[in-house]
Order: structure tokens, then sequence, then C-alpha cells
């Protein structure tokens, strides 16, 4: 165990996945010497080989490609006066490891906000009453207009291949896309996905009762494509196999299929795994950071010198790395000052699952993204505002996968023996979701800071959540319900079991909803209420950029990629335009 | 050929019992049903790695009350389960929780996992204790129990009422023993018999799942009719 100096870098990344591959291209075109590191291992063409991935008990169950908890482990409470516990093991959310990060395997829905989600303060300060909304919520807008961030999230479109269906084409509404999407300045590169069974009748439904249904946008692409970094995805063939899992036919964009072919090919970018970073290192003045400290797998610590720094892991490793590292002042939200550490959203699902004895669903002929969505049950589409919440849903049947093992069975089936044997051979292959995933918003008093008590594997301290659902949510998941309801028994099933919220819920970290987690080192128009500017730089270390979903103020109801992709390239183009000829605070305070 | 399977479980089961000093007693709880579906002479033949012979003896008892070979489908006995258990049990299963104390043994149940045992120690303590409330209770070990008693005790075990307390295990509750002894049954029973379990893919056979064959893009768009290919597995082998 020996202390090492790499040679100097224009650019260090900390984190390969969707956010660590996209800046670091941009940056690496721009003639910026690049490295990035990556606390997981490598993952290559190996591990994507047929039939490789095609193993769910490895992916699914064991969660082959996720960080351990014992690595990677937070601590949660659901308030202020308790003492968090570390999640021993995953069970709400499941971040992933490794070249890829969860760009690799994520499900591949790629929806954008709308443009009310990224002005939600103003929309809330328009449409609601002063009071109506819970005390201690502090939503805030993202800090741009629809139309500055519109050709990023246009040009991640075309890095993924998205295949859906176009629904607002520069303020036309084409019939058949999402009419309340914002407005495209292109089409949708590739037609949608095929419907399977399930998003057929979910749409032929919900149409009837007047909703809006539309494909769900996805990065499973349903054509070759060739994206502008030169990389070629292949057209998706429905393996079954997406979510939690690397993509065997070379269909899902990922920072793998979409980004590092092009990027490995270019001299001036490399890359180390297993390298884990502890710290970012200041300069003796505090206000610029000379580079980051990391523990290879030989147990070495290096010291990797660069002149920016990015911080692109998940979410909570980001906020975390800031905390570890003092950059920002860290949130206190007794005094409600400090920004490190503010605004942590989750998020919730739900649902109806329904049975049919004569219908054969097929479920494992089907992409990640497989559905039907509708959004007008989202921020300004619907009554909310005498309803007296805020927020709002994607309501859709997706069928993500049909890999057996948790299959849900009628309510009445027994838990195992001779009952559940047979009720698997009964109804397997005979079920669908309607399924809510839901904003959230943020509040005064969920926020993360470092755990006093549990320690990483180096000896650090854990990150530490604290969170609960609100009234706000909690409404909003039962004006939902009924919504979903209202729809499954359009359906006319055999039976259906109901998911949802109760108002007396507390959050459930054992039961799996996505990782969506958000928040924590936000960006905004001011260093008193936000970590980041709009160019995703720290306030206070103005070579620090943090790009994902610790950006967002609180979370949206739609998937969160589309949004980090497009602020990673907003931010990577003012770093190549303005920051690499002029360092300094791209945004005055 | 009904007959020499029987007799092949009958001989494997007494053979794994025999190292139990307590038990003198004849094997029953054997259905023909059971005895019927029972094509396993691997399990016949399998050494537990991880399992001591009484333990196993309690598992191999367990998963085929948990998916039994009665009426429709293959049981956990005839497709392996129990070498699924043990090789995942001697593998790395567990290895990835994170055990740093301090340990609240009594936290709420939405903030998840807290105790201070790997998954190995929940089955070493959890089945000693099982057995020994089982002593207690019937008199009897697990395995020796008739079919209806074995039923019974295995709803005590996942409602909780088997009180472990009593027997000297303060820590583990018999609902989480049981909770992860039914997903482990489960999982063996569906995963790819690559595990351990799943033999010649009698499971997916029975529910209509295809396995690895992970290619559908002809059949995606074939709505509402049921599809026509039994299931490969990760090795090649076809069902």
């Amino acid at each position: 165990m020996t202390n090492i100096t790499n040679d100097e870098v224009d650019v260090v990344v900390v984190g390969l996945g969707w956010a660590g591959s996209l800046m670091s291209i941009e940056l690496a075109q721009a003639g910026l010497r690049v490295r990035a590191l990556e606390r997981g291992g490598d993952r290559s063409n190996a591990d994507f080989k047929y039939p490789k991935p095609a193993d769910q008990y490895a992916y699914a169950v064991r969660n082959k490609v996720m960080v351990t908890p014992k690595d990677g482990a937070l601590t949660v409470r659901h308030n202020m006066q308790s003492t968090a516990l570390p999640t021993r093991q995953w069970g709400a959310f499941v971040p992933g490891t490794g070249v890829g990060g969860s760009g690799m395997h994520w499900t591949g829905v790629l929806i954008r906000p709308t443009p009310t989600d990224i002005k939600l303060k103003t929309y809330a300060n328009q449409a609601y009453k002063p009071g109506i909304l819970g005390e201690g919520m502090q939503i805030e807008d993202f800090p741009f207009t629809w139309d500055e961030i519109e050709p990023y999230m246009d040009k991640f479109d075309k890095i993924c291949g998205l295949s859906s269906k176009t629904g607002n084409l520069r303020g036309q509404i084409l019939v058949g896309g999402d009419p309340f999407e914002g407005p495209r300045s292109h089409p949708s590169p590739l037609p949608p996905l095929e419907d399977t069974l399930n998003s057929k009748m979910f749409a032929d439904v919900a149409s009837k009762m007047g909703y809006h249904p539309f494909p769900n946008p996805s990065a499973n692409v349903s054509q070759a494509w060739k994206n502008p970094y030169g990389n070629q995805i292949a057209p998706c063939n429905y393996c079954g196999y997406c979510s939690k899992y690397p993509c065997l036919n070379f269909s899902k964009a990922s920072p793998q299929t979409a980004v590092l072919d092009a990027l490995k090919r270019m001299d001036n970018f490399d890359y180390r795994v297993n390298a884990n970073v502890l710290k970012v290192e200041m300069h003796a003045d505090g206000k610029t950071a000379k580079g980051v400290t990391y523990a290879d797998a030989d147990g070495n610590t290096v010291f990797q010198p660069a002149k920016i720094v990015v911080l692109a892991g998940f979410q909570f490793v980001n906020v975390r790395l800031m905390l570890l590292s003092g950059i920002g002042k860290p949130y206190d939200p007794i005094s409600g000052k400090g920004t490190v550490g503010r605004n942590y959203a989750f998020l919730s699902n739900g649902g109806s699952t329904l049975f049919f004895k004569d219908k054969h669903f097929n479920p494992f002929a089907t992409a990640g993204a497989s559905g039907q969505m509708f959004n007008d049950i989202s921020p300004g589409n619907f009554d909310g505002p005498s309803l007296g919440f805020i927020g709002g849903a994607k309501i859709h049947s997706s069928q993500a996968t049909g890999a057996p093992i948790g299959t849900a069975l009628p309510s009445g089936t027994p838990e195992w023996g001779q009952g559940w044997k047979e009720g698997m051979q009964d109804w397997y292959g005979h079920s669908m979701k309607v399924s809510i995933t839901t904003s959230c918003m943020s509040y005064r008093d969920h926020y993360v800071d470092l755990d006093p008590t549990y320690k990483d594997p180096w000896g650090l301290p854990l990150l530490r959540i604290t969170f609960d659902w609100k009234q706000n949510e909690l409404r909003l998941q039962q004006h939902l319900r009924k919504i979903v309801l209202g729809i499954t028994k359009e359906l006319a099933p055999d039976s259906y079991s109901e998911s949802f919220l109760g108002l007396d819920s507390h959050w459930d970290i054992t039961k799996y909803v996505s990782t969506h987690n958000v928040g924590g080192a936000i960006m905004g128009d001011s260093p008193e209420t936000s970590a980041l500017n709009r160019y995703l730089q720290s306030w206070d270390v103005h070579n620090v950029f943090v790009p994902g979903g610790n950006a967002f103020p609180q979370n949206f109801q739609a998937n969160p990629t589309s949004m980090i992709g497009a602020l990673t390239l907003f931010a990577a183009q003012a770093i190549k335009d303005q920051y690499v000829k002029n360092p300094g605070p791209l945004v005055q305070a | 050929m009904l007959l020499s399977k029987q007799t092949s479980r009958r001989k494997f089961l007494l053979s794994s019992l025999i190292a139990l000093p307590a038990m003198g007693i004849a094997v029953n709880g054997l259905t023909a049903a059971a005895a019927a579906q029972m094509v396993a002479p691997s399990l016949d033949a399998y050494t537990p790695i991880f399992f001591s012979p009484g333990e196993w003896t309690f598992i191999l008892a367990a998963c085929d009350r948990l998916i039994p070979a009665d009426g429709r489908g293959p049981g956990a006995i005839e497709t392996n389960v129990p070498i699924f258990i043990d090789q995942q049990l001697a593998g790395g299963l567990g290895s990835e929780v994170y055990l740093e104390g301090p340990f609240d043994v009594n936290a709420p149940a939405t903030l998840g996992y807290q105790l201070p045992y790997t998954i190995q120690e929940i089955y070493r303590k959890g089945i000693a204790s099982f057995e020994l409330w089982c002593q207690a209770t019937y008199g009897k070990h697990f395995a020796l129990l008739d079919l209806k008693q074995r039923d019974d005790a295995l709803k005590k075990m996942q409602g909780g009422q088997a009180d472990f307390a009593a027997h000297g295990e303060t820590v583990l509750k018999s609902k989480l023993l049981f909770s992860e002894l039914l997903h482990h049954t489960q999982q063996g029973w569906l995963a790819d018999p690559i595990y351990g379990g799943n033999k010649g893919m009698k499971s997916w056979i029975a529910i209509g799942f295809p396995g690895a064959r992970a290619s559908y893009l002809e059949w995606v768009a074939q709505h509402n009719v049921p599809y026509p290919l039994g299931p490969v597995s990760l090795t090649g082998e076809r069902g």
C-alpha cells in the first residue's frame, strides 16, 4: 500500500455512467485530456454476450451488476428525531456500479419532463392559493427555460435513438403522441416499439375514457440506429431481459452502446476501473480543486491531479463526495441555511395487477420500455389546485420483463404449497399491470448529510437520508388510485389486486420503487438555495461540476435519464465554450 | 419404475437421517404423488456442502411441503431445489450485505433487515431453534412429523408463533427464517438450472416460460397467441 501520484489531466471525471461518459466525450472532442475514474469494474462485450444476461437469478435477484450494500450502503431515517439505520440489503432502490453505471442496466424509458415540471415553483405560485400547499415544501424552478434546455434533450434523444411517437412538433400537436409534452425541435428519431398486448388493451381503454395514451418513449431502439458519435445501436429483439440487465442484443442505449465505443478510440481519453474516489482535494485557497484522491484495487492511495473535476457518480455518491470534501456548505434543516444535502426527494409507485384467465400476455416477449402511458395527470394538466396537492404521475401499463421469479398471483392464492404451485401454472403470463410513477416534492426536513455512526469499508461516513411520505404525496396517491381503479374496472379482468400508499404510510425501504433518487446538490439561480448553478458548476468551487439526478430540485413524474442527459450536455457545452477559455464562475452569484 | 424411484428417495432420506442420533424412527410422510414425481438421482447422490446432515433432512422435508409434489406440476424435491439452496449458502449468498454495527434489532420493518446475522447464520440458528420448537411442540423432529403436522408447523413458523426465544434464540424470529426459506425455495424452483435447481427446466415447462431464448421479435405483436416453443437454459439445454 503506497501513495501514488498520477500525471495531471485537464479533466478528471468521477464515475463512468451516463453523465460521466457524456461529459468525457464532449470534453475530449473539444481537445481536453480526460481521465475517468470508475469505482466498479469494467463492463465490455463479454458481459453482454448471449446468453449470459438471460439470467434472472443472477441479475434481478442477486443484483449482479449493482453496487453491494457492503460497499455502497446509506443510512435511512424517517425524521430528524430518529436514529438512521443502514440499508443492509437493497430494497426501494438499487444503485449500479461499474462502467456504464445505472445507464447500463436501466429500463430505457426516455421521457422528458414537461415545461411546467421544469418551472414548478412558478406554476405553484400562479395556480395555488397561498397556504394550500404543505408547510415546509421547498420546491424550486430549474434555472433555465424550456427553449434553452430542449436542444440538449433533442441531442440526447439522438444519442439514444429515441423510439417514440412525436406529440408536439414545434407547437403542432400530432395524433398518437403525448399532447402534453413540451414542443420538440425535431421529431422522434425512430418510430415507437411494437405494442405488447397489455399496452394495446390499456391504450384502447384509456383513449375511450378520454385520456391521451402514447407509447412509452424508449431508448430500446425500434430500428437500427447510428448516433451522432458514430455508434451503432441494433434493433431491439424484445428479449425480455432489460431492467437490471446488460442488453444482450446491444439494443438499449447505454454508455457502452451509445458513447464508449467512440470515446475509447480517442487518444486524449482514458479510464481506470476499481478506482474508488474518496475525496476531492482542494487548493490552499479553498476556492478551487486540485484533483481527487482514490483507492485503487490494490489498496494504494492515488492522487489524480486535474484542472477540472467532474463528479458524475450516482446522485447520492456525488452529494456524499461534496460533503466529504468540504465543497459548499452542508445544509442545515433547522436554520434552512447551507445547500449541500438540501432538497432530497425520492418517488412513489403503485397500481393494480389485473388477472385474465383467457389472455396470453407472453410477458417474456417484451422490451424493457414496452408499454403505453398518459400524462393527463401531471402538473398543469388536471385540477390539482382544487384537490389541494401538487404533483402528478405517469399512468402506464408497462411490461418490463416476464421472468418468473416474483410473479404476482391473484389475491387468495396460497403463498406456498400445492396452491401456490398450481397458481403459478394457472396465472403466469395471464396478468398485466396498470401503474403509477409519481412526482415527489421537496421539503425543508427531507435532506441528506453524513451519518454520525456508520462507515464504509474505507472508513468514511455513510450518507444519511432523512425522508418520509408527506400528506401531499399520499393524497396524490389516493387520487391516482381512483383513476387507476377506474381504468382497471373498465378493462374487466377476472380479478385484480391493488397497491397504493394509504394516508398513514411511511417510506418502506424494502419495497422496490425505482432508482430515481434525486436532489441533494441541486441547481438553481441562487447560491443561498442551490449548490450548483445552471451549468452544474459548484457555486463555491468553480472548477467542480456535478452532473446527475442530484441537480433536480424535486422529482417530476417523468423518468430522470432524459433530463440528466440534457443537463450534462448543457453543462458540457458551457465548459467547452466558456469555462475553458476563462476559468471562473460561469454565473455571478 | 415407480417403485425404483420410491425406493431411491426413501433410501436417500434415510441415509440423511442416519446422522441424527435422536431419530431411530422410520421415515414417513412421502406422498404417493411425491414418489411418482420423484426423478432426482442427482439429489439422491448429492452431498450437501453447507448443511449438516440434520439440517439437510429438515431442508428436504420443508422444501417438500413448500412446493410439494402433490397436484399438477413438479415439486421442489423433483427439481433439486434443496441443492440450489445448499449451493447458494455455500457460495457467496449474503456476502453483499452491510453488516457493520451497531444493530437495532427492534427497528421498524420499513427500515429493512437489521439483524447481526449472515444468511448462513439465519439458516443455522433458525433450523436449530425450529427443531427444538418442533420437539417441544410435537415431540418429534420436523421431518418425522406427518404431513398435516409439517404444514401446521410451517404455518406457525410463517406466522411467528414458533417461539425461538423460548429456545434461546432471542434475536431471530421464526417469520424471517420462513420468508428466507420460502424465497429461496421458489427461486430455486424458477432459476436457471445452472444454479442446481429447476432440474430439467420442469418448472419453466409447467408455467410456460421459455427461459433464456431471449429473442421474440416475431412474437411481440402476436397478441393473445400462446407461445409454442419450450424453454432453453443458459447451457443450451432444451426442454
